[in-house]
This record gives C-alpha cells, sequence and structure tokens, in this order.
C-alpha cells in the first residue's frame, strides 16, 4: 500500500522545463513513476524527456485525466500560484520541493488547502519515495529499498543518510517522506504517523527530527494520548547546537521551553519511543525491536 | 530582518499608532539638538538587535540637552552585549502607570497567527508568564480570516480596561495585522504597552522581524539584509549559506540543516571541537561549493575540513569540481575529509579521484579521519 504515493501514482511536474524540473522528471522517469505531464505557462507543446508540457494545469488534465498528484518545481515567488492553481484544478496531493518561499505565502496555501482536504507536502521537501512503487522528489532513488519501516523527516539528506543505514541493517521502506523544514508545512509528523499507523505495510516508524520548533514535542503528546500502537525510533539532529538567536518574546512564550534537543529527547523516551544517538544507531535500534 | 527600534517606531507611526516622540541620532550633538527641540526629559536607547539591552545597561534617561548629549557619548560606541551601539534613540519619556504587552507572531504549530496579550509587559516576560500562565491571553487567528473587533473587547477586558479604550485597542491590533501583512513580518510586538499617567496607550518599545524569503517583495528591507551578521556571516548568507561560528578547529561543510547538524553532533562525540559549521543548502552548483570550501579553508581556526555531502538536488559531481577549483586557486594545504554519496556519486568519484583527494563512503570512518586529523 505504501502512503501518500504508490504504483497507481499518475504525476504533473509544475515547473517541468526549469533546470531542475527537467532534471528530476529525468531521474524519476527512469525511477519508473508514471510522470504524464508537465506546466510551464508559455512552454506548451514542447516535451521534456517526452513529457508533453501545457501551460495550463487545467489543459494538462483535460488531456491526462488519470492525474491525481503534482510536484512544484517553480521558483519561490511563484510558488504560491502554483499551489492555488492546482487546488483549483483538483488536484489532490502536491509535493512542494520548492525552498525559500515566503512565510505569509505558506501560511495561506497551507490553510487552504487543509480546508479543503488536499494534501500538501513541503514546501522546502525531498518528496516522497514509496522504494519500488514511485519516486515523487528529488532523493536519490537507489539509496532506499522497498521494505516495511515508515520514515517521516524534517530534513532532506539527513532522511537519505538514515534510509540507507535501515537499508544497510536489512530493512527497507514503505514510505519515506520529508515533510519540509520551513516553519509551516502542509503535513506534519502526527498527519503521518496516522497514515503510518493505517498502512498495513508499515511495521515500523522511525521518526527524524530536528531541534527548534516543537513538532517532535507534540508527536510525543499525540502518542501519549493514543498509546503507541507500532514500533517507533526517533533520531533528532542537534544534539550540540549552540542555542540560537532569540525571535523576539512571542517566540520564547509560544514554545515555552520546547524546541531543544534535551526536550524532544525526554518527549520521546517518556512514552517510549527510544532515541538513537548516531544515523546508524537508528538500525541497531530497528533490528533491536524488530527481529525477535 | 530584524528592524532597529527607531524603524519600527516609524513604521508604527506611520499606521497611525501612538508611540512616544522622538528620533534617531548618531552623534551626541544630534543628541543634544533632538532633546532640544523635545524639550521635556528624555530616555537615550541603545539601537542593537540584542534582547535585554535595558539591563545590560542600553538605556539610559536625561532630564536636560546637555545630560542627552553626556548619555549619548556614554552610549556611542559602546558594547551592549558585544554589539557596538552606533544609533541611540532620544525620545521623550513616557509617563508610566501600568505595563502591558501585546504581540503577533506566526505560530507553526497550529499554522496560524497567535495574537498574545499580557498583563505582565516587561523584559521578562516569558518568564514571567510561565509562573503565570492567567496573565497570558492567546488567541489563535486564522491567516485567511484576519483579526476582528471581538479581539479588541477580550484584550480590553483581559487588560481591565474600560469601554472606552475598544476602539484604541481594536486601532492597535488592526494597524498589527495590517503591517504583518503589508511587511510579510513574523513579528509585531510591543512589549511594553504602556498605560499613561493621562490613561492613553503608547507603544514605548516596538519589535518587528520580517521574514527573510519575503525580502524580494521589499526593496526598502533588501538592502540592509545583512547588517545584523557579522563580516563572515554575510559573506555566507550573500551566497545563500547557512553559517555558524563555533570554538574547535574542524570545518564543516554539508547540504541541508538537518545532515549538517547530524554530522556536527558526530564530530562532538567522536571527541572533536567544530570550528564552524556551513550549510551550502540544496542544490548548490560548482561555484557556490567552491565558495564555501574557500570560507571554510581561510579560516584561520579551521585546521581540518570535513565535508559531507549526500547528494539529492545538489549533484556530486558539481560538488567534486567545486572542491577541486577551491583547492586550485587557494593553494591550501589543510587536510581535507572529503564524503560524498547521492546523485551522480560515480561522476563526483571520478573527479576527485582523478586529482587524487581521497574519498569516503561512510560518515562514520569521515568523521573519525577528521578528528584523528584535527588533534594531529
Amino acid at each position: 500500500m505504501a502512503i501518500i504515493i504508490d504504483k497507481n501514482t499518475r504525476l504533473l511536474v509544475q515547473g517541468i522545463t526549469g533546470k531542475e524540473g527537467s532534471f528530476h522528471t529525468k531521474l524519476m522517469l527512469e525511477y519508473g513513476t508514471k510522470v504524464v505531464a508537465g506546466v510551464t505557462p508559455g512552454k506548451e507543446g514542447q516535451q521534456v524527456h517526452g513529457v508533453p508540457v501545457y501551460n495550463t494545469i487545467k489543459k494538462a488534465l483535460k488531456k491526462h485525466p488519470e492525474i491525481n498528484t503534482s510536484i512544484i518545481f517553480v521558483p519561490a515567488r511563484f510558488t504560491m500560484d502554483a499551489v492555488y492553481e492546482a487546488i483549483d484544478a483538483g488536484i489532490e496531493k502536491i509535493i512542494v520541493i520548492t525552498e525559500g518561499v515566503p512565510l505569509w505565502d505558506e501560511l495561506m496555501f497551507v490553510t487552504h488547502a487543509r480546508r479543503h482536504g488536499v494534501v500538501i507536502v513541503g514546501p522546502n521537501t525531498p518528496g516522497v519515495i514509496s522504494p519500488g512503487k514511485a519516486k515523487v522528489g528529488i532523493m536519490p532513488g537507489h539509496v532506499f529499498k522497498e521494505g516495511s519501516i515508515g520514515v517521516v523527516s524534517r530534513s532532506g539528506t539527513l532522511t537519505y543518510e538514515i534510509s540507507r543505514e535501515i537499508v544497510r541493517v536489512g530493512f527497507g521502506e514503505s514510505t519515506v517522506i520529508g515533510i519540509g523544514g520551513d516553519p509551516v508545512t502542509g503535513l506534519d509528523f502526527i498527519d503521518v504517523y496516522k497514515m503510518f499507523l493505517e498502512d498495513p505495510e508499515t511495521n515500523a516508524i522511525v521518526i527524524i527530527g530536528e531541534i527548534g520548533g516543537d513538532a517532535e514535542e507534540r508527536l510525543a503528546h499525540y502518542i501519549r494520548k493514543h498509546g503507541l500502537e507500532k514500533p517507533v525510533i526517533a533520531y533528532v539532529a542537534g544534539m550540540t547546537a549552540p542555542p540560537g538567536k532569540r525571535m523576539g518574546h512571542a517566540g520564547a512564550i509560544i514554545s515555552m521551553g520546547m524546541g531543544d534537543w534535551a526536550s524532544k529527547k525526554r518527549a520521546f523516551e517518556d512514552v517510549g519511543v527510544p532515541v538513537a544517538r548516531t544515523p546508524w544507531e537508528i538500525g541497531e535500534l530497528l533490528r533491536k525491536y524488530l527481529v525477535k | 530582518m530584524k528592524l532597529y527600534e527607531y524603524e519600527a517606531k516609524e513604521i508604527a507611526r506611520k499606521y497611525g499608532l501612538p508611540v512616544p516622540d522622538g528620533y534617531p541620532a548618531s552623534t551626541p550633538e544630534e543628541a543634544y539638538e533632538i532633546a532640544k527641540r523635545l524639550n521635556c526629559e528624555v530616555a537615550i536607547k541603545s539601537q542593537v538587535l540584542v534582547g535585554r539591552r535595558g539591563l545590560a545597561g542600553g538605556i539610559k534617561f536625561a532630564k536636560t540637552p546637555e545630560e542627552a548629549r553626556e548619555m549619548a557619548t556614554r552610549l556611542l560606541g559602546s558594547l551592549i552585549r558585544g554589539v557596538p551601539v552606533e544609533k541611540i534613540l532620544v525620545e521623550r519619556k513616557a509617563c508610566i502607570s501600568r505595563e502591558y504587552y501585546l504581540s503577533l507572531t506566526v505560530d507553526r504549530s497550529t499554522r496560524s497567527i497567535a495574537l498574545l496579550a499580557s498583563t505582565l509587559g516587561g523584559v521578562e516576560i516569558e518568564e514571567l508568564v510561565k509562573e503565570h500562565p492567567e496573565a497570558l491571553m492567546r488567541i489563535n487567528i486564522d491567516p485567511s480570516i484576519g483579526i476582528k473587533p471581538y479581539m479588541a473587547r477580550w484584550i480590553a477586558e483581559f487588560f481591565g480596561l474600560g469601554k472606552d479604550f475598544w476602539g484604541k485597542l481594536w486601532n492597535f491590533i488592526d494597524s498589527m495585522w495590517r503591517i504583518m501583512r503589508d511587511l510579510d513580518a513574523e513579528l509585531v510586538e510591543f512589549n511594553p504597552l504602556v498605560l499613561t499617567c493621562d490613561n492613553d496607550l503608547l507603544a514605548v518599545d516596538a519589535k518587528i522581524i520580517v521574514d527573510d524569503n519575503s525580502l524580494y517583495r521589499h526593496k526598502e528591507f533588501l538592502e540592509k539584509a545583512f547588517r545584523e551578521y557579522s563580516e563572515l556571516e554575510a559573506l555566507a548568507k550573500q551566497h545563500g549559506f547557512s553559517y555558524v561560528e563555533l570554538e574547535g578547529n574542524i570545518g564543516i561543510l554539508c547540504n541541508g540543516a538537518g545532515l549538517t547538524m547530524a554530522t556536527m553532533d558526530l564530530v562532538k562525540l567522536f571527541g572533536g571541537e567544530p570550528a564552524n559549521f556551513l550549510d551550502i543548502g540544496g542544490g548548490a552548483r560548482r561555484e557556490r561549493v567552491k565558495e564555501a570550501v574557500k570560507i571554510l579553508l581561510k579560516h584561520p581556526k579551521v585546521k581540518v575540513l570535513l565535508v559531507n555531502i549526500f547528494g539529492g538536488i545538489t549533484r556530486c559531481d558539481e560538488v567534486a569540481a567545486g572542491i577541486v577549483e577551491a583547492l586550485e586557486e587557494i593553494g591550501s594545504t589543510k587536510p581535507i575529509v572529503v564524503r560524498l554519496l547521492g546523485t551522480n556519486e560515480e561522476e563526483g568519484r571520478r573527479i576527485l579521484e582523478e586529482n587524487k583527494i581521497p574519498m569516503y563512503n561512510e560518515l562514520k570512518e569521515a568523521v573519525l579521519k577528521a578528528v584523528e586529523l584535527s588533534k594531529g
């Protein structure tokens, strides 16, 4: 089954003619993802690695009604427009790779999407991969292997590192998803955690967090309320990071002491989620918990 | 990007909010002139982008223009929490009857704007509300709906202020909201917002932080964008890097914040000490990699450079080429440990091998090697 994307994913690439859009279209095609159309306003009629390009999503959908997912590579200043266009066209899953999107733009389109039941992954995400089925993102596909571990992360490259460790100790991944590194993201840890719980192919969940914000603490709180239904293992980057610069008093009032490594480690361990100290310790912990 | 108090107050004034009469000054003579013009007791406030400047001696008061000149002489050029004072704000000293706290800020976890109001305004606000949560009122606002007049009535009631303050508080939150939207701000904060002796509201301090990702649509801030950083940090920022200065002797160059922090954690775990870390971000081409390698190798504290790149949108061949070009350009003899994996990994390996730069596959080995070299 996997989550968010699988072999039924039919993909639209927004910003397909750009440097990153076209390069990663090629890599996604090579991985086996069904990329059926692309959109770049003003470039209709072109082809990118054999994928037809349209001016609007409306037109792309007319020609390819099977499209159910979109990946966005457009520059940050055009991202909000691209997301609204995708939502308005009725696309249900939107993966926003673009980094550097203005905060208020994110706030507006993320709340709009959630209100309309549209799944947004990102912005500033490596994307989603369900190994062996489809890859909708910029991650190096060969690092991952089909398996039963669900991975959810706030990071990009660190996710590749840890996924590689998971494969090395003999496991594989059901789905690997980067929720995005920005302050405001479409999906958060709790959303993805719930999806993994419902996915019969996922036997254990790896959470890759970072210092800052309270996404990890909120997940721990959710687990406390609902119980640990599948084994969960966490890693939190930033154990030795120097304390960050303060963001006015409001930031401190809102976070109320959450956000640092010790707080996140404590929150996880209190609900029975072990926290690995190195990326490779994740592999060891998985072995301990899953191989009886 | 943080705005200085005098800039934030100019903006507040433009949006019709009451702030003390005052002007910024860069010399004691200017401070004297302003105090003379205001013709009252003045506050002289260091314009620095660090918190708790009052406790660090950054705020003085003067009864006469002469005294203002003297205080200005003391403050200008002095260091407040390590930051030199280049400008001061000279303004009418407020007569304060009560102090409140009022802010709008982005609340990431609920994807909303939090309106925070407290009856415990002042520098210790976050400590105080931890002990007295009942002194904090929080309203979460859907960004697409915005503020509504009832919120002003709630705040008035919470502050213990009567009906005649409904309009005034509405004026405050309405203007704060418009500042947030017009300036793409992530924070608009008045602390303290005071009730004056003649029973009016006055914003005695103001703080505005503008979202860095939005600066391209605010030309007036764009040119000042890097001023709160050290020279090296600013240089790194201009290239699109995140750069942090630390105490040790191992330079760390990675792609992605998570991997950068994880690499730093590992270096420390294995007994090494990072000199700094630099995250080149996603999709860096050879030119940017070259600049990053140069910044780190040229740094006097860096004894060993540890490069840990896991290519996704970043391509290993571009990274390898950037490293080689940087080494050719500056001819550094400092040892460099490279760990490269991911997109176009084979190409990257070939380029490094041709240039006799050893490459590691395993993070653990690379970190151990870098730590060993840093102690040699």
